[in-house]
């Protein structure tokens, strides 16, 4: 190991890494906001809505990322048609394909927990809003989805620290992200295992933030189970089963 | 193909000493720069480096096995000894010299830079700035753009091919790469509308003497057996055969 090589590619690297978390964060935001309504259009009964969803989370959760980004590169280009549309100066850009490519695989995947995560929402809580006389609307806005975040917090964050995994495949339509650089640099110098440690350590400190930050919001909006636990009463019932009878018999 | 069917002829003569008994030569290529090597509509790796290796095999009467290797690690894997050889056009450099050893050179091309016709782009420093020019990742020609053409825009493909494609779809001002690939390229049906710009670009000091076989570093007698067999193939007239079943002109490096 050449520990020389890699503190002096350090300021290149950390360059790309900007590239590689500029990508990370927009596909999460675009793909999080594309995400919500395909999981809501997969939970419906009406074959007009479910139906597509179905499709768009089917192709992009079973086919390679590397496949679709190739596809939205290299495909579309191949058409005179598309060359000649209005979509063409966004197209053309290796930069717009790259995060085309990875918000719509990304929601794919998030509308998926998202639905997993409605889903799980305790029916009595349901029943419970629905007898106060909230309307579906109001139910979803006040009872499903915050409790269905919470429920999908853990998965989500995994999602995201995929995300920033897969984002290495801009690399191959000539981005020069963290992986990018990292081997255009080693294509040169020939010390592939220095500079790709040096970028697998950018990344682990990039998932091990993440991780943090994503405990942190578990954190946050977990609050009544937090006071359940500061609960007297509660903290008794935890510790021993039958002291909450006891309580309560007196 | 030969290499295999000259060794099972040897074997079923029973004269095999070598060729049976010796493991065979794991030799690498790249697989995606026709018309040196490429994969064929059946699978099999094809091209000018594919039928150089296997000459060289049947000459040095050792079997041979070629695979297909990824070109930004088609180094490292050569030294951590996955294969012994890599034919592959790939460029005799000196800083591929610090990591392998090289054979003689078996061929020497030069580098062209392709643009649409009608382009007034030249290969100029003043021409080339700014225009967005696609080059293969860890390939002689990138070194040739930041060498001389510094204020040109580099896009970096993993393949020849992939950058070939974004100038066919108009996100590339102009290609730089081998000459007789592009040529090639030019004479096929993708290639219409496109043309070379200004003369070849030869220079030595990074493009190198030519394209050479890579073996380890401590691997000498590998070495020496490679340089004798491609001078057998030089003299022989093997070399010109099969030059000619590629390319109109003669790529025989000067000896």
């Amino acid at each position: 190991m050449n520990y020389q090589v890699m503190i002096d590619s350090l300021p290149d690297l950390l360059g790309g890494a900007l590239l590689t978390l500029e990508l990370v964060a927009l596909a999460a935001v675009v793909g999080f906001a594309v995400a919500l309504p395909v999981a809501l259009a997969r939970l419906t009964r009406r074959p007009l809505l479910w139906m597509p969803a179905y499709g768009f989370v089917f192709f992009f959760r079973g086919t390679p990322l590397l496949v679709q980004i190739f596809l939205i590169y290299y495909g579309f280009s191949q058409f005179p048609e598309i060359r000649a549309s209005a979509l063409w100066p966004i197209l053309r850009e290796p930069y717009w394909c790259a995060l085309i490519a990875f918000s719509l695989n990304t929601s794919a995947y998030t509308a998926e927990i998202m639905r997993g995560a409605i889903q799980a929402v305790p029916r009595g809580q349901i029943e419970a809003a629905m007898a106060t006389g909230m309307s579906r609307l109001t139910r979803l806005r006040r009872v499903v989805l915050p409790q269905a975040m919470r429920i999908g917090l853990p998965a989500y964050s995994n999602e995201v620290i995929l995300l920033v995994k897969a984002s290495s495949l801009a690399s191959t339509v000539t981005l020069m992200d963290l992986t990018g650089t990292a081997r255009t640099i080693a294509s040169t110098n020939y010390m592939p295992v220095e500079l790709l440690t040096t970028a697998a350590l950018i990344y682990l400190a990039i998932n091990f933030t993440l991780t943090r930050v994503f405990k942190g919001i578990e954190y946050l909006v977990s609050g009544e189970n937090r006071a359940a636990v500061n609960d007297p009463l509660m903290q008794a019932g935890l510790n021993d089963p039958d002291a909450l009878h006891k309580i309560a018999e007196k | 193909m030969t290499t295999k069917t000259f060794s099972i002829a040897l074997a079923a003569l029973g004269l095999s000493t070598l060729a049976a008994q010796a493991d065979p030569l794991r030799i690498a290529t790249e697989g995606a720069y026709p018309p040196f090597n490429f994969v064929d509509a059946s699978g099999e790796l094809q091209g000018f480096d594919v039928d150089i290796a296997n000459a060289l095999c049947d000459v040095m009467e050792i079997e041979c096995e070629i695979t297909a290797q990824a070109w930004d690690g088609i180094i490292p894997g050569l030294n951590a000894g996955r294969y012994d050889a890599i034919v592959a056009s790939m460029s005799i450099t000196p800083e591929r010299e610090e990591a392998v050893n090289f054979t003689q050179p078996y061929y020497q091309a030069g580098a062209v830079l392709v643009a649409p016709e009608g382009s007034d782009i030249m290969p100029e420093p003043d021409s080339m700035a700014g225009q967005l020019i696609g080059v293969q990742r860890a390939s002689t020609y990138a070194n040739l753009i930041e060498e001389r053409f510094p204020e040109a825009d580099v896009r970096l493909y993993d393949t020849v091919e992939n950058h070939n494609l974004d100038l066919i779809s108009g996100r590339l001002d102009g290609v730089i790469a081998q000459r007789i690939f592009m040529s090639n390229w030019l004479d096929s049906d993708d290639g219409e509308g496109f043309e070379m710009k200004g003369d070849a670009m030869l220079d030595p000091d990074i493009l190198g003497l030519g394209a050479g076989v890579a073996v380890r570093k401590d691997d000498t007698e590998l070495l020496d057996r490679l340089n004798d067999a491609l001078d057998t193939i030089m003299d022989n007239g093997t070399y010109a055969e099969i030059n000619d079943r590629y390319f109109d002109v003669s790529l025989m490096p000067q000896r």
